[in-house]
């Protein structure tokens, strides 16, 4: 399913009617080219080791930032460690979603506040979790649903399509948003799946649908139709977004050892930005002004975030008894206490 | 002869292994054309075949699970798990079934599997990157747990693992992948797979240690060296079984030992050398033992790990308290 074709031009699917004010498309493109710029500074930090690590998100900004988009108050997100377009659209700062990278805190933001349960690092690991604040909201009659993403690799995990099962069997307001980026690190899809994963929906008994991943308004469309669907208590689906990794699986990685550069090429053809902006110039729904602005607000994005970076402190090191347990706890007390007694001999030496 | 990192020896190592017999089997994610993320298994999968090094969907409980099955019928697989962390999603295959089978077949099936699992902390990682999870395998029946902590213990380690009949949990100490010596692969003979190793020789205090903290006590003990004690190291080098007689041998001498672990002190590996060392040498010890372990919490964030991993001083700091009582 696609409603811009590579080259931007709009293609009509009555099953997806897509009204957008220009305005409204316009803002889809902004939200993109924010997302890359802020993904591209995040690499330039972890290369002047200000960041521990990066996962990037470059080729994927259409296939987040339509399904953020999608989402609305009433909904709520559990997302891997690539999502940071997603963590945008809920209103996270850039600069704190970097504390995790940085090495400062294993959550950076409040769930609650946000909409959105931090970043999770075991692959699958939060379908479930998913799946159960789905059938919470159910049980309170709430009127939202929830958003879980994960990746291609993740599909194979029990933990996956055991929340599928129970999604399924509760019928659980649930969208399972699966970027399909083609790699898990150096693993092609062909390594987890023999049928489209959007198929595999079918077989646990909920509607699959796949959607082309570069594509802002597609992604955003079939992303309305689904959390629509799952709201309503119509139960869950599937989408599955065909998309491309274009930077290695993270900062560690080196993508030459396993992928060639044609596949890469054959990607960056199919860009996510540069086909809506295609869209957008074609149809005179933006003009010159308009991608100049953008162009400087994402400059000034990036400053913000590396000055925002530099200067996020560390925590003091007793943060490390702190939140493992809600009250009181006598191994960790003692322990805390005997730490910053030892601490303090260092403080005191000359 | 010349200086291997402990990642090419245990390359060199599972290169042995595979040539050796060809039951034997490298599982894992991104263990193939990638050769891991550590490079672990580098040029393995292009020079024994996709058949025998085998990249898997991205599932844990699958890769122990199918190679329990593969035991089953006959095969040796190595299965590599990508960090600590992600052991988890395996512990019911590893603990339930891995563990268990040949009490529940009465000996008539073997389970000669290896499970490679990166452990420990310090090379500056996100969470789940960092765990040492050594103590919930040491305390499940029917597996080894062992730990080397040199390139030459690496290279024969995973050799003896996987001729082992049983099956291994083997942990890598990550931050040690690039730590160099010089030993000639092949020559000379190794170690048993579960002796302790005395690493330095001393007089006044033993330092046991394994794996990644190997190095730390070896520091420690040259520190305490220009205070004028005499500190005996010991690398552990297997947690189960357990050589308490290397430590016991070292403690009837010294009279005082301390334990140092990243894993988390609590029913750690030291409460339990603790325990078994005050059992055999209560009238020898001159001191309590001490640990020297992570803290009983979760892993910190990467910006905190040098306050929580045993390090230099604080190994010092015990020896001073050791010796003073
Ligand atoms: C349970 C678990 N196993 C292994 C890993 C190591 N790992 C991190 S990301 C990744 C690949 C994930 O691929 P996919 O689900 O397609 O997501 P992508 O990274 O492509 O967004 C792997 C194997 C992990 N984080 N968690
Ligand atoms: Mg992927």
């Amino acid at each position: 399913m696609r409603l811009l074709d590579a080259e931007g031009h709009r293609v009509e699917d009555p099953r997806w009617a897509l009204d957008l004010s220009a305005e409204e498309e316009r803002s889809l493109y902004r939200d993109m080219v924010l997302v890359r710029r802020f993904d591209a500074e995040a690499t330039t930090l972890q290369r002047q080791g200000e960041l521990g690590l990066w996962a990037s998100l470059l080729g994927q900004e259409a296939a987040q930032i339509g399904a953020g988009r999608a989402l609305d108050l009433r909904d709520f997100v559990f997302s891997s460690y690539r999502e940071h377009g997603i963590a945008w659209c809920r209103g996270v700062d850039p600069v704190g979603m970097l504390g995790f990278w940085r090495g400062t805190a294993h959550g950076c933001w409040d769930p609650y506040h946000a909409g959105m349960a931090n970043y999770q690092v075991v692959v699958g690991g939060h379908a479930l979790h998913g799946v159960g604040y789905a059938l919470g909201m159910q049980r309170d009659g709430a009127d939202g649903a929830v958003l879980v993403c994960f990746g291609d690799g993740a599909t194979s995990q029990g933990d996956v399509n055991e929340a599928f099962t129970f999604a399924s069997v509760y019928g659980a307001p649930v969208v399972f948003y699966c970027q399909n980026n083609q790699w898990a690190i150096s693993e092609p899809l062909e390594r987890q799946t023999r049928v489209p994963l959007y198929r595999r929906a079918l077989g646990f008994g909920f509607p699959g649908i796949q959607v082309d991943g570069n594509d802002v308004l597609a992604c955003l469309a079939v992303a309305r139709g689904a959390l629509e669907h799952a709201r309503s208590g119509a139960g869950p689906v599937l989408i599955e977004a065909v998309t491309y990794r274009m930077a290695p699986h993270t900062t560690s990685d080196d993508a030459t050892r396993y992928r060639s550069a044609d596949e890469a090429e054959e990607w960056a053809a199919k860009d996510p930005v540069a086909r809506m902006r295609a869209y957008l110039e074609r149809t005179g729904r933006a003009d010159a002004g308009f991608f100049k602005e953008v162009d400087e607000e994402a400059e000034t994005l990036a400053l913000r975030v590396r000055g925002g970076c530099r200067a996020m402190p560390d925590p003091p090191p007793t943060a490390i008894f702190d939140h493992v347990y809600a009250g009181p706890h006598t191994l960790l007390d003692a322990q805390r206490e005997e730490f910053t007694a030892f601490q303090a001999q260092f403080e005191d030496a000359p | 002869m010349a200086a291997t990192t402990l990642a090419q020896a245990l390359n060199l190592g599972l290169r042995k292994a595979l040539e050796g017999d060809r039951k034997v089997l490298v599982m894992g994610e991104d263990v193939g054309r990638l050769g891991g993320v550590f490079r672990i298994t580098d040029g393995l999968h292009k020079d024994f075949g996709e058949d025998r090094v085998v990249d898997t969907p991205l599932a844990e409980s699958g890769i122990v699970g199918t190679a329990v099955g593969l035991a089953f019928r006959g095969y040796r697989p190595v299965c590599e798990i990508q960090f600590d962390g992600f052991a988890y999603p395996a512990f019911d295959q590893i603990v339930s079934q891995l563990a268990k089978i040949r009490t529940r077949t009465r000996g008539r099936v073997t389970m000669p599997v290896v499970v490679r699992i990166p452990y420990g902390g310090g090379i500056g990682a996100v969470e789940h990157h960092s765990e040492s999870p050594e103590a919930y395998f040491a305390h499940t029946a029917g597996l080894r747990v062992v730990s080397p902590a040199s390139p030459a213990d690496a290279y024969w380690m995973i050799q003896q693992s996987v001729a082992c009949d049983d099956p291994v949990i083997f942990l890598e100490p990550k931050r040690r992948y690039w730590d160099r010596e010089e030993f000639e692969p092949g020559a000379g003979a190794p170690l048993a797979l579960h002796a302790a190793r005395v690493a330095r020789p001393g007089r006044d205090v033993t330092l046991v240690g394994y794996g990644p903290t190997v190095r730390v006590c070896l520091d420690a003990a040259a520190a305490a060296a220009q205070e004028g004690h005499s500190a005996e190291v010991i690398d552990l080098r297997s947690l189960s079984p357990l050589d308490t007689d290397t430590v016991a041998r070292s403690v009837a001498r010294t009279g005082r030992l301390v334990v140092v672990h990243e894993a988390p002190g609590f029913l750690g590996p030291g409460a339990e050398l603790a325990a078994s060392i005050g059992e055999r040498c209560f009238y020898s010890l001159q001191a309590p033992t001490l640990r020297v372990t992570g803290y009983d919490t979760p892993y910190p964030p990467s910006r905190l790990e040098n306050a929580y991993l045993p390090d230099l001083e604080r190994v010092l700091d015990a020896v001073h308290h050791s010796l003073a009582y």
